[in-house]
C-alpha cells in the first residue's frame, strides 16, 4: 500500500480541498502527493498558528481544510488552538507526524513526544495514534468524524506507520 | 488621526466587504462603529488576521479586507512571505501602523524606530504595496478594491485608541453570521 497516495485519496474523497503544511522528513512523501493533486490548493506555511489561520479562513470560505505538521507544533499552536480553532467551533484535521515515537534516531524529539498526548488531552482534542499501516483504514472515519463535530481532530503518525528512516 | 478615526471614515467603504479585523481595540472600535455581519472580529490569537484573510481570500471570489496592526504583522511575520508568494487578486491587507501596541497600553512597536514593514512586504515577494497616510486611507482603499489586485497597505497613523465596549457577541454567533454573509 502506498501510504502518501491513500491519505491523499482519503482527503480528496472527503472533500478537503484546502491543505497547508509545515515540513517534517516522515511527511515529506504525503506532502509532495498533496502538491501533485489538482483537488487540493496546498499552501506551505511558515509557521504551525500561521497556517491555522489560513485554515479557519479557508473553512469559513467554504473549503474544507486540512493541517500537516510535527508533533512539535504541538507546543506552538495551543493558544491557536484554543481561542480561534475551539472558540469558534472549527473542524481541522491535524495530520501530525509523531516524531520521538518509537524508531525515532534524534533524541531532543523526545522531548515532545512525552508531552504530545498529554498537551493533546489537556485541550480535549480528539486523538487517534497511526502506529501501522492499516491503521490508515480509520483516516476516512476519523476525517467524516471531524467535520460533523467541528472540532480540531489530531491524527499522530508515527515512524513506524511512515515505515521507520531508512538508512538513518 | 488615529485608528478609530480612520475606521470612522472608512466604514462605508468596508461596510459592503468581507472584513476580517484584528484583536482587541481595533475589532472593538470596529463593532463599535459599525456592526456588520460581514464583519469577522477576532476576539483572540494575535497575530492572525492577516492568515485568516488570505485562507477566506482563497477559498472564494469575494473581495476581503483585513483590518491589522503593525504590531500583530511583527508577531507573525511568516504571514508576508505567504502572501508574497499566493497573493490573489480579491485581497487586501491594511495594516493600521500606528507604531504601538495598542490593546495593551501603548507600548511602542519596533516600526516607529528603525523597522520598515512596507519595505519587509515588498522584499517578502508582495508585489502591490503601498503606503498612505491616515488621511489618504479612504481613497487608497476603494482605489486597492477598484484596481483588482491584491494589495498591501501600510497605513501611518498616530497611536491612540477610543474608548469602546468589549465585544460580548459569542464567538460562533459572530463566525455563523459570517459565514452565512460570506456564502450569500
Amino acid at each position: 500500500m502506498n501510504i502518501d497516495k491513500r491519505i491523499a485519496d482519503e482527503l480528496v474523497a472527503n472533500d478537503v480541498s484546502f491543505v497547508t503544511t509545515v515540513p517534517c522528513k516522515q511527511l515529506a512523501g504525503v506532502i509532495e502527493e498533496i502538491d501533485q493533486r489538482d483537488d487540493i490548493f496546498h499552501i506551505p506555511s511558515n509557521k504551525e498558528d500561521e497556517g491555522m489561520g489560513l485554515c479557519a479562513g479557508a473553512w469559513m470560505g467554504g473549503k474544507r481544510p486540512a493541517i500537516i505538521m510535527q508533533n512539535t507544533a504541538i507546543g506552538v499552536t495551543i493558544n491557536t488552538l484554543a481561542t480561534l480553532i475551539q472558540y469558534y467551533r472549527m473542524p481541522l484535521p491535524m495530520i501530525i507526524s509523531y516524531r520521538g515515537e518509537l524508531r525515532e534516531p534524534v533524541a531532543c524529539q523526545v522531548e515532545m513526544a512525552v508531552h504530545t498526548k498529554a498537551l493533546l488531552a489537556q485541550m480535549n482534542i480528539p486523538t487517534y495514534h497511526f502506529h501501522w499501516q492499516k491503521d490508515v483504514e480509520e483516516f476516512d472515519n476519523i476525517l467524516k468524524y471531524t467535520f460533523m463535530c467541528n472540532k480540531p481532530v489530531a491524527i499522530l503518525t508515527d515512524a513506524n506507520f511512515w515505515g521507520g528512516y531508512g538508512d538513518q | 488621526m488615529i485608528r478609530s478615526e480612520i475606521l470612522k471614515e472608512i466604514a462605508p467603504i468596508l461596510r459592503d466587504q468581507l472584513v476580517v479585523c484584528n484583536i482587541g481595540i481595533p475589532s472593538q472600535e470596529l463593532h463599535a462603529i459599525d456592526d456588520q455581519p460581514t464583519n469577522f472580529y477576532m476576539l483572540g490569537t494575535m497575530g492572525l488576521a492577516s492568515s485568516i484573510g488570505l485562507g477566506l481570500a482563497l477559498a472564494q471570489p469575494k473581495p476581503v479586507v483585513v483590518i491589522d496592526g503593525d504590531g500583530s504583522v511583527l508577531t507573525n511575520l511568516g504571514t508576508l512571505p505567504t502572501i508574497g508568494n499566493n497573493c490573489p487578486d480579491n485581497y487586501i491587507l491594511m495594516i493600521i501602523d500606528n507604531g504601538s501596541y495598542g490593546s495593551t497600553g501603548d507600548q511602542p512597536t519596533y516600526t516607529g524606530m528603525k523597522t520598515d514593514l512596507a519595505g519587509m512586504a515588498r522584499a517578502a515577494g508582495c508585489e502591490t504595496v503601498i503606503e498612505v497616510q491616515d488621511v489618504d486611507t479612504g481613497p487608497a482603499l476603494q482605489a486597492a478594491l477598484d484596481s483588482g489586485k491584491g494589495t498591501v497597505m501600510v497605513v501611518k497613523c498616530d497611536s491612540g485608541n477610543a474608548k469602546m465596549p468589549v465585544i460580548t457577541m459569542d464567538p460562533v454567533v459572530i463566525r455563523d453570521r459570517f459565514m452565512k454573509a460570506v456564502a450569500s
